[in-house]
């Protein structure tokens, strides 16, 4: 691939757990007996499996590893290849569908120690989500406590389909602890698997699941708004990665209309959904669902209403577009630069001191 | 600008509405309390016979959880869709600046006022000693 020189921040890029014995070294003694000798490994999330193609492209693998998993190759193909001044880094291990909490809370601290010891403190142009247990809040806030102080973590990694959806007060003390420390929600594509993918219950083809990930996040997005998170935590940025954005004006429209009818059931939403996703959510550019032309991607820009809300990301190293067009057509320059810098810089506040 | 007689004060009780027709035009006609607003009958919206639907209060929040209901009986929902109207000024609670309902002054007003004229009461026979709703459309 030829080397590009955009100076974006890359809002999502996925460098790899290569397994749990990679974690070893950042357990007590306590969890890696229990982690060696009942021989548990292999909790990648089940939603997007690694020896699928799309989960490397074949150009950014390295034979006999998972992809994402060479710092060398991600300073290459990703930092260097589209000439990113920062990456956000979202390690995804299946941490939110362990079932033992207690478990959970020290998997995650192992990878945040992981990814602290192994890609922050050896390239400094990557920044990274904090990995949490959602499972039970006072241990997600614990760790998000325990990593506030270093301000190269940015974001709060979640799953876009857990046990409830997302605005449920269960999730509450992680967005007050967030808010607090001028850390945004990242929202991952991915499912625990322990609901249907659809709301109307399993699917039977990967192609259904895959696709329904677009339901999963509206859900969240509904949920987020009308429970009325942003109402309570104003300074809270949301992002959505790998949500496609695509549909937003059709959802919009949906939820405003249905606002205008029965807003008196939650006073707290004072104007109209649109305007609070607008003000608060944030949707990573990669991968997108383009419609067939450019000028139809200029309408649905247009639709959206906001320049604001468009993240850049490549989604390294999963396989979502060729070479190097990560841009669909119908980007203005104008709006690109927006995307590139300006809006990451605004969704995320701890950006904005390392780009001072 | 007519003033027209739709009336007999009295004749509509509190919280209650009569729907009358002036000119060709439907407006419903409210007391609240004593208060007497007038609003076509047809919700902005699409068309909807607006002055039909049911008079609620104004519901507003501090904060996720807390609910607060205020201004009984002042807001019309609009049978088709919900969207509710302050039925003193006809703006929607939800676009109050680009989506009104049109609303037309009332007034009560006294036989012996009226009987000087000028007025219109096709149906009414006016008598000096009784009050009046008067519409100005």
């Amino acid at each position: 691939m030829k080397s590009v020189r955009h100076g974006g921040i890359d809002c999502d890029v996925h460098p790899a757990l290569p397994g749990m014995a990679a974690l070893l070294p950042y357990l007590d003694p306590y969890w890696q007996e229990q982690v060696t000798v009942r021989g548990i490994d292999g909790l990648d999330l089940s939603s997007f499996p690694t020896q699928m193609d799309a989960h490397g492209r074949a150009d950014w693998r390295e034979a006999g590893h998972k992809p994402g998993s060479s710092l060398e190759l991600l300073r290459r193909d990703a930092l260097d290849g589209f000439g990113s001044q920062l990456a956000i880094c979202n390690p995804l291990y299946g941490v939110l569908a362990i079932y033992n909490e207690h478990f959970a809370a020290a998997v995650a601290r192992a990878m945040n120690d992981w990814i602290t010891a192994e890609w922050l403190d050896r390239e400094p142009r990557l920044r990274a989500s904090i990995t949490v247990a959602a499972q039970n809040a006072e241990h997600a806030v614990d760790e998000i406590e325990r990593r506030a102080g270093d301000q190269r973590f940015v974001q709060v990694l979640l799953l876009s389909q857990d046990d409830v959806p997302l605005g449920n007060r269960r999730y509450w003390p992680i967005y007050a602890a967030a808010a607090r420390h001028g850390l945004t929600i990242g929202v991952h594509a991915g499912s625990t698997y322990r609901h249907a993918i659809t709301s109307n219950g399993w699917p039977s083809y990967y192609l259904e699941d895959y696709a329904a990930h677009a339901q999963g996040f509206q859900s969240n997005l509904l949920s987020l708004v009308h429970e009325g998170v942003f109402a309570k935590f104003p300074s809270l940025k949301v992002v959505f990665i790998e949500s496609g954005f695509t549909w937003l004006p059709t959802f919009m429209w949906r939820a405003n209309k249905t606002w205008r009818g029965v807003r008196a059931e939650v006073p707290w939403v004072d104007r109209p959904p649109s305007d609070i996703i607008r003000d608060h959510v944030r949707f990573t550019l990669q991968p997108t669902d383009a419609p067939p032309t450019g000028a139809d991607m200029e309408r649905v820009l247009n639709q959206i209403g906001s320049d604001d809300m468009l993240l850049f990301s490549t989604d390294y190293p999963h396989w979502q577009f060729d070479g190097d067009n990560v841009w669909p057509a119908g980007f203005s320059d104008t709006l690109k630069q927006r995307v590139l810098v300006d809006n990451p810089r605004n969704a995320y506040p701890r950006l904005k001191e390392a780009l001072s | 600008m007519a003033r027209h007689i739709v009336a007999d004060a009295g004749e509509i009780p509190p919280g209650g509405r009569k729907l009358v027709t002036i000119r060709g035009r439907e407006i419903g006609v409210f007391n609240q309390n004593g208060d007497y607003f007038a609003l076509l009958n047809r919700c902005p919206h699409q068309g909807a016979e607006l002055c039909k639907g049911t008079l609620i209060g104004l519901a507003t929040s501090t904060g996720p959880g807390n609910f607060e209901l205020t201004r009984h009986g002042e807001m019309l929902k609009c049978p088709w869709h919900g969207w509710e109207y302050d039925i003193r000024t006809g703006q929607s609670w939800c676009d109050p600046n680009d989506i009104k309902a049109r609303a037309y002054p009332v007034t009560v007003e006294h036989g012996a006022t009226l009987v000087k004229g000028p007025f219109v009461a096709e149906t009414f026979q006016v008598e000096i000693e009784q009050d009046y709703v008067v519409i100005e459309v």
